[in-house]
């Protein structure tokens, strides 16, 4: 910034008003971030202990742990991933390698990824019960279950499914700007050496594009681990007694547990500390997720060679 | 240097009236030469006047860019370029680029990728072959110790020998050179003028050049292009002491660049 | 090295391989379709299903029912029209957008014009920060705290009105009305700003007539774009609406929003009943409208919605 920009900075009465303005508006954004953070971390660190991560709920969710929340969150975010990964991976990879310019079969696809990002949560759960719960599970129980209903319930698949679907566009997103990163001269040299084209994208640009895709990877389980309106109705329960032992089991998990249990459960005031412990967790995680993801996007975009 | 001692005096490639077109744009017009086995031949000529273009026709480097189409053609051995299989073509034909572009592998991975992906899987084989490169590429004594590390981890000069080891590593005929040194600093750039006059023993090397006391340091015969024709060819000798045409005994003396 | 048979083995994978990956690719056109059509199967149960129907004539309502001003769905009979739903939605959208855009747009700003690099690099985590903050997280913090700060401010008798969830509804948009605003303004040619800047104009003179009318469009479709995110947002309407479906555009008044009805009613909902028919209505009127949202953000700058991922 020149000389001259300070000094005109606050020239004339309205200059330096709006220079205050839209300091304070700036201000104001980070002490919301503050706030919140504070409260939540207030209220809920000295609820936090090993017990309370290992441990299952007890006396009507008003005492121990939430361990089975954190094993479905889990679980959930690992199918999700299994799921949605590869096919993130491999459409970016079809976008930006095997797609021309004037492709109109990847403008297609863009449009789609494009509006697969803009769908609500709440009706990509709806979707996710019409069409998973309801028609795939269905049709697999009337198929191979002779009509019971093993499937065609919510369950851990079907929301995993629900939640890949909805990180698809992330993971798509960074994994492109991965392989944007790998320079035409890197591709060249491996087709001198007589690599068809798909060994130049399997052996050459996935490999060199790795940290990119881990990054869209971490941000998509990050988005999963928060996201609660996708697994309303298509897999999350509120307590269940046992773990989920099949991918036809509901689950437990951690966001729909603050929601329900704080709108919902019968002794509010009992149950806050939870509730607030829990909230830190959720918070705790998906923050980890992010920082280290965004570290990694830091280094990849310092590091273009 | 020029050492015209060689024992195969055959033609290795022969271009017959080649065209090259960007678009619609005649980029190199109606091409006639040949390149000697076992020589060093340059290509030199003012900036944009088709050389790089011209190399990379001859291991269809054009064919990865749509709008890029040659007509004409190439022989090697007698062989039509244009009409072999490419991936036979690439392992008869490698090169060298402008910039070092080693792999984001290993040293031992960048030079083992050409075998590896031709099939070779056993581990001592494909050692020797990536010793027996790098050797060739003078660089087999500065990275024997450090052999699995990173390739980003060497010098300028060392990624674009690593470049031609691993280049060497199938086994070519013949190698292309796209202004190789043109990135390094002296040192490196005269250790790798060294290299080229070294490897002309085992392979046909095509050089381009923007640096002309390059190309009359290490050369054996010339080709002086201009706006994407051929202007003269011959002995570097003669080239550079008594060239036939004007144009290129201006080029020569530095008239234009 | 050169073996003839692998080398034609090799081609053939390289053309199965290119043939597999066009295919899977077309998985995300696919679903797009997917949602389109079973979403609109489901609204259009009202007409295609005999159930439905014969469900609603025994509870004596119609289609016309829907255009109605009472929303409760466990009346006998049940009233199910649509308007206090949507005049929630718009209350709590409305107080969002009314809350994020100045400041996102003032703070936008000010990072881009005024503030000096250091501040520059410190807003950036903040606000990456506060994008990563999952929205039940948020719906869960105004549902315990904020709403209790903001009775205590305005003395309403309600705890949770569109208010308190319009508040807190803002803080989730604004991450993403900030980044791409300040995105917009930041991307403004730098000797465009310099020639102002030369030509004796202040630093706010030029934001003002020089850099915010050359960002416009980027502007305005984040605008967009934080509108279209708000409108479909669930948990924080969820949870600190108040969650009553009253037909009024009094924001001190609770709410239920479309998207928080869908999220408090389906699941107890039979499979294929005409409550379930309604609120797949709801959603696919939800769908259609951000469609429409991002559609339009979309002709100011290509491809935003993807690009926004890409940012925060």
């Amino acid at each position: 910034m020149t000389n001259g920009f300070l000094k005109n900075l606050f020239k004339r009465p309205v200059d330096s008003t709006m220079v205050i303005l839209t300091f304070l508006a700036t201000l104001i954004i980070v002490a919301i971030l503050t706030v919140i953070l504070t409260t939540i971390t207030i209220s809920g660190a000295p609820h936090l202990s090993w017990d309370f991560i290992i441990k299952a709920p007890e006396e009507g969710m008003t005492e121990g742990g939430i361990f089975p929340a954190i094993v479905g969150t889990t679980m959930l975010v690992i199918t999700m991933s299994i799921l949605g990964l590869p096919i993130g991976l491999i459409t970016a990879v079809f976008l930006h390698e095997y797609a021309g310019e004037k492709s109109r079969l990847a403008n297609i696809v863009r449009f789609a990824v494009n509006n697969l990002a803009g769908v609500p949560a709440i009706v990509y759960g709806i979707f996710g019960l019409s069409f998973f719960v309801f028609f795939v599970g269905a049709q697999i129980d009337n198929a191979f279950y002779s009509g019971s209903l093993k499937w065609g319930k919510p369950a851990l698949i079907w929301a995993s499914c629900t939640m890949a679907l909805l990180t698809l566009p992330v993971v798509i997103v960074s994994v492109e700007e991965a392989l944007r990163t790998v320079t035409q001269d890197e591709r060249e040299a491996a087709y001198a050496l007589g690599a068809t084209h798909w060994e130049v994208v399997y052996k050459v640009v996935i490999p060199r594009a790795f940290s990119g895709i881990l990054t869209g990877g971490i941000l998509a389980v990050s988005r999963g681990a928060g996201e609660v309106a996708p697994v309303l109705f298509t897999g999350a329960a509120y307590f269940l007694p046992e773990l989920p032992s099949s991918f036809a089991d509901q689950f437990m998990e951690m966001g729909y547990h603050i929601f329900v249990m704080s709108t919902q459960s019968h002794d509010v005031d009992a149950t806050k500390p939870i509730q607030f412990a829990t909230t830190l967790v959720l918070l705790l995680l998906t923050f980890s997720l992010n920082f280290v993801a965004v570290l990694m996007r830091r280094r990849i975009r310092i590091s273009r060679r | 240097m020029q050492n015209n001692n060689n024992n195969n005096n055959d033609i290795k490639i022969r271009v017959k009236d080649m065209n090259f077109y960007y678009g619609k744009v005649n980029a190199l017009k109606n091409l006639n030469l040949d390149f000697k086995s076992k020589f060093v031949t340059a290509i030199i000529g003012p900036s944009g006047c088709g050389k790089s273009t011209f190399l990379r026709t001859l291991n269809r480097m054009h064919e990865l860019y749509p709008d890029q189409r040659v007509e004409g053609e190439a022989l090697l051995d007698g062989r039509n370029i244009f009409e072999m299989d490419a991936m036979e073509l690439r392992s008869r034909i490698g090169m060298v680029f402008q910039r070092p572009n080693p792999f984001s592998k290993s040293i031992f991975e960048n030079v083992a990728f050409g075998p590896r992906i031709r099939g070779e899987r056993n581990h001592s084989r494909l050692s020797e072959i990536v010793e027996d490169s790098l050797r060739k590429a003078g660089l087999w004594d500065e990275v024997k110790d450090k052999i699995k590390e990173s390739a980003y981890a060497l010098s300028g000069g060392q990624q674009q020998r690593l470049c031609i080891a691993r280049a060497l590593a199938v086994h070519p005929d013949v190698l292309l050179f796209d202004e190789p040194t043109s990135a390094l600093d002296p040192i490196a750039t005269a250790k790798i003028e060294e290299l080229i006059v070294q490897l002309k023993k085992i392979v046909t090397v095509i050089i381009v050049t923007h640096n002309m006391q390059q190309a009359a340091r290490i050369s054996d015969n010339t080709v002086f292009m201009m706006l994407g024709e051929i202007i003269e060819t011959g002995p570097t000798d003669k080239i550079f002491t008594a060239p036939k045409e004007k144009l290129t005994e201006d080029y020569i003396t530095g008239r234009f660049g | 090295m050169i073996d003839k048979r692998l080398i034609n083995k090799r081609k053939v994978y390289n053309k199965i391989t290119a043939y597999g990956i066009t295919a899977l690719s077309l998985t995300a056109v696919f679903m797009v379709l997917m949602i389109f059509v079973f979403l609109f199967k489901e609204s259009s149960l009202f007409i295609t299903s005999d159930l439905v129907k014969t469900e609603m004539r025994e509870l004596g309502i119609t289609l016309y029912d829907l255009l109605g001003s009472e929303y409760q769905s466990v009346a006998y009979p049940p009233k199910i029209g649509l308007q206090p739903l949507i005049t929630s939605t718009i209350r709590v959208t409305f107080v969002a957008i009314l809350v994020a855009t100045p400041l996102s747009f003032l703070a936008a700003i000010y990072v881009s014009v005024f503030a000096p690099r250091w501040i520059k690099e410190l807003i950036k985590p903040v606000i990456e920060l506060l994008a990563g903050i999952p929205t039940v997280v948020l719906g869960f913090f105004a549902l315990m705290v904020l709403a209790t700060w903001i009775q205590t401010i305005t003395g309403s008798i309600y705890r949770l009105n569109a208010l308190v969830g319009g508040v807190a509804l803002s803080f989730t948009i604004i991450p993403i009305m900030f980044t791409l605003m300040e995105d917009a303004i930041s991307s403004v040619p730098v000797p465009m700003k310099e020639a102002s800047l030369a030509l004796g104009a202040t630093p706010w003179q030029t934001a003002v007539k020089v850099l915010v009318p050359a960002a416009k469009s980027g502007v305005v479709a984040a605008f967009l774009l934080g509108a279209s995110r708000a409108f479909g947002e669930t948990m924080i309407a969820l949870m600190a609406t108040g969650n009553a479906a009253l037909n009024t555009f009094n924001i001190m008044l609770p709410a239920r929003t479309m998207a928080a009805n869908i999220g408090q009613e389906m699941a107890e909902v039979a499979f294929g009943d005409f409550h379930y028919a309604t609120l797949f209505l709801i959603g696919f009127i939800l769908f259609i409208v951000t469609f429409i949202f991002n559609a339009i953000a979309n002709l100011y700058v290509g491809h935003l919605v993807s690009k926004s991922l890409g940012k925060v």
